[in-house]
């Protein structure tokens, strides 16, 4: 087999473990299921009356900024299991077998994607549910969907990095909690960014989550979005291809712990 | 990668010598963890490295495993370079480390077949190996279950099953017992001992003199990164002189007489501990009718006299000055973490 053919059917195997083991944590489970829809439904419900956002419902305002926001947290399951395969000395039996050297991030961060995948899903639907309501055409939300995926890979690479770095899984998890949290509220995905203080609209309109959120929102119900979609990409293509080149050189010198 | 098949895996390009490492080093900041050492095991041969934590046991390990590039000194397993050949030598080698390093979230078979995959078994193979390799560690019945319910001799039974997927010609075991109780360390050596009389070449690295002088053929003694002594494990023992003789006093006291009794008998003073004198014999025969014989003339009584062969507890004693389960350096507790596992 060539390298490219062995990176990726190893790529899938080291997926396949990572997804085995979703169903069999509960905790997984309601991370993946329970806690997008409660979040969708406290933001509607508390924050909806409360935040203004003029000419929409805050609806759907809101469901692109939540869905970015989920898929963005969605890479935690990446640091968090790198960080226990370091604890537990897998990463020492991965490292001396004659496998590929990127296998076991590219698996670890192809399974966030179908996590993420199903998170979105059922965003979505509890969404419609509701009163979200798509306004422009399927290959814009299509598009949008792309979007969405591509940003939450990109993050599951910054993951990959943290959970390599961190010194156990629990702090793998608070590190990524600590790092992305104020960049989802600092950016337009629940507030308009123009309510916010003048020096904090600066750094929220530069925020790669701003650009993607504004990006998805343009696709979803048709606000204006200008070149973001595109920015957004880039933003996710060079986050990716930053941490991922990290990770891996990070992963070949790694050793249990 | 490509030109490895299985089937390759089988055979090593050198027969003679299966690991042959030379003035290896290796340093952690200001930290010695390798101050070269060299090591030579034959085909189908047992190396114990003994010695205490933080010796450089495992840093030889992972040196040896291609997880850990040396800073100095070359090293060959299997006829291939650990550096240059890192990537081929993969294929040929199994390890088993300190750690059950098995992923705890999937079964036993699912652990197994990962591995066969990842070893470039197609599907079928791979599951084939599994069952075999399951059936053979006893561990059918819990194939199906998740690895976080196994117990811990479980676990390592499994994790050397991993290291052996691929039918490997060199095995590098990491403290493979450490943490197990009495009964699944027999079963383990036992395991290893088969592997080794089919034609295996075993690393094994132990802080447990027993291990190393029931498996190893030959044993390398280390201690601050060096190799401090070396040999079969007869040939250790020999060096720190003949048999023991043990007494054990009665409870009537008398320990200084019996000191003062013994003494002529070996030539270092005899060591008192709690009620029991020990004392390296200068000749064995008519030893114990002898010390029966002196300790009588003291009127000090006796509850057993016993001679035995000195142990690698002496050996490193007398190599190091300590004894080696108080050898443990502040710089190891971090690797000493996680051996209870639950």
């Amino acid at each position: 087999m060539s390298g490219v053919a062995v990176a990726m059917a190893d790529t899938v195997v080291l997926a396949k473990r990572s997804l085995l083991r979703i169903p069999r944590a509960p905790d997984l489970v309601l991370a993946f299921t329970v806690q997008p829809i409660m979040f969708v439904l406290l933001f509607v419900y508390v924050f909806g009356g409360a935040i203004q956002t003029p000419g929409y419902d805050y609806v759907d305002f809101l469901m692109p900024g939540i869905i970015v926001q989920t898929v963005g947290f969605g890479g935690f399951v990446t640091a968090m299991g790198l960080a226990e395969d370091l604890k537990r000395g897998l990463i020492d039996r991965f490292r001396s077998l004659p496998m590929s050297r990127s296998a076991l991030l590219t698996g670890r961060t192809l399974a966030d994607v179908v996590t993420n995948t199903f998170s979105v899903l059922v965003m979505v639907v509890v969404g419609l549910l509701v009163g979200f309501r798509f306004t422009t055409g399927v290959a814009e939300v299509a598009a949008g969907l792309g979007l969405v995926l591509a940003f939450g890979y990109a993050f599951s690479w910054v993951f990959a990095f943290v959970g390599l770095t961190s010194s156990s899984p629990e702090s793998a998890q608070s590190l990524g909690f600590i790092a992305i949290f104020p960049l989802t509220f600092v950016s337009s995905a629940f507030v308009p960014v123009d309510s916010m203080p003048s020096w904090l609209q600066g750094v929220a309109e530069v925020n790669p989550i701003t650009i993607t959120v504004d990006a998805v929102r343009g696709l979803f119900i048709g606000t204006p979005y200008g070149t973001d979609a595109w920015l957004s990409l880039l933003w996710s293509l060079g986050l990716a291809l930053v941490f991922a080149r990290l990770s891996v050189a990070r992963y070949r010198r790694s050793v249990t712990r | 990668m490509a030109g490895h098949t299985y089937g390759d895996n089988l055979s090593t390009v050198n027969p003679e010598l299966a690991i042959e490492a030379t003035e290896l080093r290796k340093t952690y900041g200001d930290v010695v963890a390798l101050a070269g050492i060299d090591l030579a095991v034959p085909a189908g041969t047992v190396l114990g490295l003994l010695g205490p934590n933080g010796a450089g046991k495992t840093t030889a390990v992972r040196i040896l495993t291609t997880l850990l590039p040396p800073d100095g000194g070359r090293a060959r397993v299997a006829g291939l370079d650990v550096v240059a050949d890192a990537g081929a030598l993969r294929s040929r080698i199994g390890l088993a480390g300190q750690y059950a390093a098995v992923d705890e979230n999937l079964t036993g078979f699912e652990n197994l077949e990962m591995v066969g995959r990842l070893y470039r078994l197609g599907r079928g193979p791979a599951r084939l190996r599994a069952e075999e390799l399951l059936d053979r560690f006893d561990l059918t019945e819990a194939a199906k279950r998740l690895v976080r319910t196994y117990s811990g001799g479980m676990r390592r039974r499994l994790d050397l099953a991993a290291a052996l997927v691929a039918d490997p010609p060199v095995l590098f075991l990491d403290e493979p017992t450490t943490g197990l109780d009495p009964r699944s360390r027999r079963d383990l050596w036992e395991t290893i001992e088969a592997r080794v009389a089919e034609g295996t070449t075993v690393l094994l690295t132990t802080q447990y003199l027993e291990e190393a002088d029931r498996l190893a053929d030959e044993i390398a003694v280390i201690d601050h990164g060096r190799v401090i002594a070396r040999g079969s494990a007869d040939e250790l023992k020999d060096r720190v002189g003949g048999e023991r003789l043990e007494v054990v006093l009665d409870d009537g006291g008398g320990m200084d007489q019996a000191i003062a009794a013994l003494a002529p008998m070996g030539d270092e003073t005899p060591v008192a501990q709690d009620r029991t004198v020990r004392l390296a014999l200068r000749r064995r025969s008519g030893a114990i009718a002898e010390a029966v014989r002196r300790l009588d003339e003291v009127g000090v009584g006796i509850d057993d006299v016993a001679l035995r062969r000195p142990t690698l507890d002496d050996v490193f004693l007398a190599l190091t000055g300590r004894a080696a389960d108080d050898a443990t350096s502040p710089d190891d507790t971090r690797q000493a973490e996680g051996i209870g596992a639950p």
